[in-house]
C-alpha cells in the first residue's frame, strides 16, 4: 500500500474510532438507532399482525414481512444518525480541525460511513434476536441471507453519504429534521405495511418509482427463500450510492469552502 | 417619559393596582396565541406531519377493511382518530417548549417579580395550546372532508369533535407545561416526544382493539389511555353518536387535565422556590 493510501485509511480509521468511541462512552446518542427499529418493529408486527389476514395478502408470516422492513428502516437510520454526529461534529470544532489535519479529506467521509456501518450492524443484530425470538421464520438460505446483508449495508452507505453531504452543507445540528425528513419521506411511501399490489391510491404510484420498493420486496423474498429480483435491487442500491458519492464529495468541498 | 410612551397604558398589574386572575389569563393567553402563530415553526409541523402519515396510512391500511368485523370501509375515516390525536401531542411540545424557552431566556424570571398568581400562569400559557388544537381539528376535518372522509355525526359532531380536540389539547398541553416547568430546557421537551410517540403507536390507532391478533399488544392498548381518546374521535366519523366512547375520551382527556394540571402547579412551586 502506498504511503498516501496507508494516511488515508489510518485517517479514515481513527474518524471510525473516535466516533464508536464517543458512541459506547455517551449510550445516550447510540441508544435512538436502537430503540426506534425495535419501537417499530413492535408496534407493526404485533399491532397490525391481523393486516396478514387480509384477503390476498400471499406473504406467510406478518412478523417476517415487518422484520425486513425494520431491518431495512435501520439501514436508513444508521445513516441519518450519523449525519446528526457529523453535523455537531462540525458545529462544534471537532470536524473542522480534521480538515486541518487530513491530506485527503475524502477520508472523513469513508470514517463516518464506517461508523454508520457498525452501528447498523450492532442494531441489525438486536433487531435478528428480537424477530427471531418473537416468531419471524427466517427460511432463506445462507446465501438468500448474505444478500440480504449486502443491500442492507449498500443502502446504508448510500443512506450515510446522502446524510453527511446535508451534514457538511449546513454544518449545524439545526439541519436535523432536514436530514430526517426525506429518509423518512422515502420509507414510508415503500410497501411498509402490507404488499405493493394491495396498495391503493397515491401511496401505490409513490411505491412503484420509490427505490426503497426494490430493495424491500427483494429482502422480503430472499428471507423466506422465495425467488428475488436481487440484482434489480442490488442496481438501484448501487446507483443510490454513485448518486450520493458525488453528493457527498460537494457537501466536503463545501465545507472546506466554509473553512 | 416621551409624550409616545405616557399615551401607552400600561398593564394594571405594572400599574400596581391588582388585576384579576382572569385580566392577568388574557394577557398571557394572548401572548402565548399570538407567539403561536407568529412562529410557523411551531404549528406547521403539527399540521402537515399528522396529515401526512394519515394519507400514507389510508392508502397502505386499506386493505384492512377486508379483514372481517373492521367497523367501515373506509381506512381514511377510520384512520383520523389517530390523526387528531397526534395533533393533540404536537400541542404538548408547543406548550413545554414556550414555557421552556421562557425560563432559558428569563421571561420567567421577570415574570416573577410581577404579582402574577401562578394558576393564571398555567392557564394563559395552554392558551396557545387550546387554540392551536382547536385550529389543527378544523384543517385536519376540512382537508378529510375534502378526500372522501364521512363525518357520521354530521355538523353537530363537527362541534363535539372541535371542543373533544381543545379539551385532549389541553390535557396534554398540561404535560408538556409540566416537562417545561421541571425541565427549563427546550431540548428535554423534545427528549419527551419519543416517549409520547410511544403511546400513540401502542393503541389501538391503526386498527380495531378486538381485531389485534397478538394478546400482550392488545393489552397494551386497552390499558393505554390514548386508546380511549383516539376511540372517541373515531366513533364521530365511522358510528355516529356513541355516548360510551365520547364519555370514555372526554373521561380520559379530563383525568390527564387533571393529572396534568397538578403536574404542572407542583412544577411551578418547586421552580418559583428555586428561583
Amino acid at each position: 500500500m502506498s504511503p498516501v493510501r496507508r494516511r488515508w485509511v489510518r485517517a479514515a480509521l481513527a474518524i471510525a474510532w473516535r466516533s464508536l468511541h464517543v458512541m459506547a462512552s455517551k449510550p445516550s446518542l447510540f441508544l435512538p438507532s436502537l430503540i426506534f427499529p425495535l419501537f417499530f418493529f413492535a408496534a407493526f408486527a404485533g399491532g397490525l399482525s391481523a393486516v396478514g389476514d387480509a384477503p390476498n395478502f400471499d406473504y406467510p408470516d406478518y412478523t417476517t414481512f415487518q422484520y425486513v422492513f425494520v431491518l431495512m428502516q435501520s439501514a436508513v437510520f444508521g445513516g441519518v444518525f450519523t449525519g446528526f454526529s457529523i453535523a455537531a461534529d462540525f458545529e462544534f470544532g471537532f470536524a473542522r480541525r480534521m480538515l486541518l489535519a487530513t491530506r485527503n479529506r475524502s477520508a472523513l467521509i469513508a470514517g463516518y460511513v464506517l461508523t454508520a456501518l457498525v452501528r447498523a450492524l450492532l442494531v441489525w443484530a438486536v433487531v435478528t434476536v428480537v424477530a427471531v425470538a418473537t416468531g419471524a421464520e427466517i427460511t432463506g438460505s445462507v446465501g438468500d441471507l448474505l444478500e440480504i446483508l449486502l443491500i442492507a449495508v449498500l443502502l446504508n452507505f448510500a443512506a450515510t453519504l446522502f446524510a453527511s453531504g446535508l451534514a457538511m452543507r449546513f454544518r449545524t445540528l439545526q439541519a436535523a429534521p432536514l436530514i430526517q425528513l426525506p429518509a423518512f419521506l422515502i420509507i414510508m411511501t415503500a410497501p411498509v405495511y402490507v404488499p405493493r399490489d394491495l396498495i391503493q391510491g397515491w401511496v401505490a404510484t409513490v411505491a412503484d418509482v420509490n427505490p426503497m420498493t426494490a430493495m424491500l420486496e427483494a429482502g422480503r423474498n430472499l428471507v423466506i427463500g422465495a425467488p428475488a429480483e436481487t440484482l434489480l435491487a442490488l442496481g438501484v442500491a448501487a446507483g443510490l450510492i454513485l448518486v450520493m458519492v458525488n453528493w457527498a464529495r460537494t457537501g466536503l468541498r463545501r465545507a472546506e469552502a466554509a473553512g | 417619559m416621551s409624550a409616545g410612551a405616557a399615551t401607552v397604558r400600561a398593564p394594571a398589574a405594572v400599574r400596581g393596582e391588582r388585576s384579576s386572575a382572569l385580566t392577568q389569563v388574557g394577557y398571557l393567553a394572548r401572548r402565548s396565541v399570538t407567539r403561536t402563530l407568529r412562529q410557523p415553526i411551531m404549528f406547521v409541523p403539527s399540521l402537515a406531519f399528522p396529515l401526512f402519515l394519515l394519507a400514507v396510512n389510508a392508502s397502505g391500511l386499506s386493505a384492512a377493511t377486508n379483514l372481517p368485523g373492521f367497523p367501515t370501509d373506509s381506512y381514511l375515516s377510520f384512520a383520523l382518530g389517530l390523526t387528531f390525536m397526534q395533533g393533540a401531542l404536537f400541542a404538548t411540545m408547543g406548550a413545554g417548549q414556550s414555557i421552556a424557552q421562557d425560563i432559558q431566556h428569563g421571561f420567567f424570571d421577570r415574570l416573577q417579580l410581577t404579582p402574577l398568581r401562578s394558576n393564571a400562569l398555567i392557564a394563559g400559557q395552554l392558551a396557545g395550546a387550546t387554540v392551536q388544537g382547536v385550529f389543527q381539528a378544523v384543517t385536519y376535518l376540512i382537508v378529510a372532508l375534502a378526500f372522501g372522509a364521512h363525518l357520521e355525526a354530521g355538523p353537530a359532531g363537527a362541534l363535539v369533535l372541535f371542543a373533544l380536540s381543545a379539551v385532549v389539547g389541553v390535557a396534554f398541553g398540561s404535560i408538556g407545561l409540566a416537562i417545561g416547568l421541571r425541565t427549563g430546557n427546550g431540548e428535554a421537551v423534545q427528549g419527551a416526544f419519543p416517549l409520547l410517540f410511544v403511546l400513540l403507536f401502542l393503541s389501538s390507532g391503526a386498527l380495531p382493539r378486538d381485531l389485534i391478533a397478538n394478546d400482550w399488544f392488545q393489552t397494551i392498548a386497552t390499558i393505554n389511555p390514548v386508546s380511549y381518546v383516539i376511540e372517541g374521535f373515531r366513533s364521530l366519523f365511522i358510528t355516529g353518536w356513541d355516548g360510551e366512547a365520547l364519555a370514555l375520551a372526554f373521561g380520559v382527556s379530563v383525568g390527564i387535565l387533571v393529572l396534568g394540571m397538578w403536574a404542572a402547579t407542583a412544577a411551578l412551586r418547586t421552580r418559583m422556590e428555586r428561583t
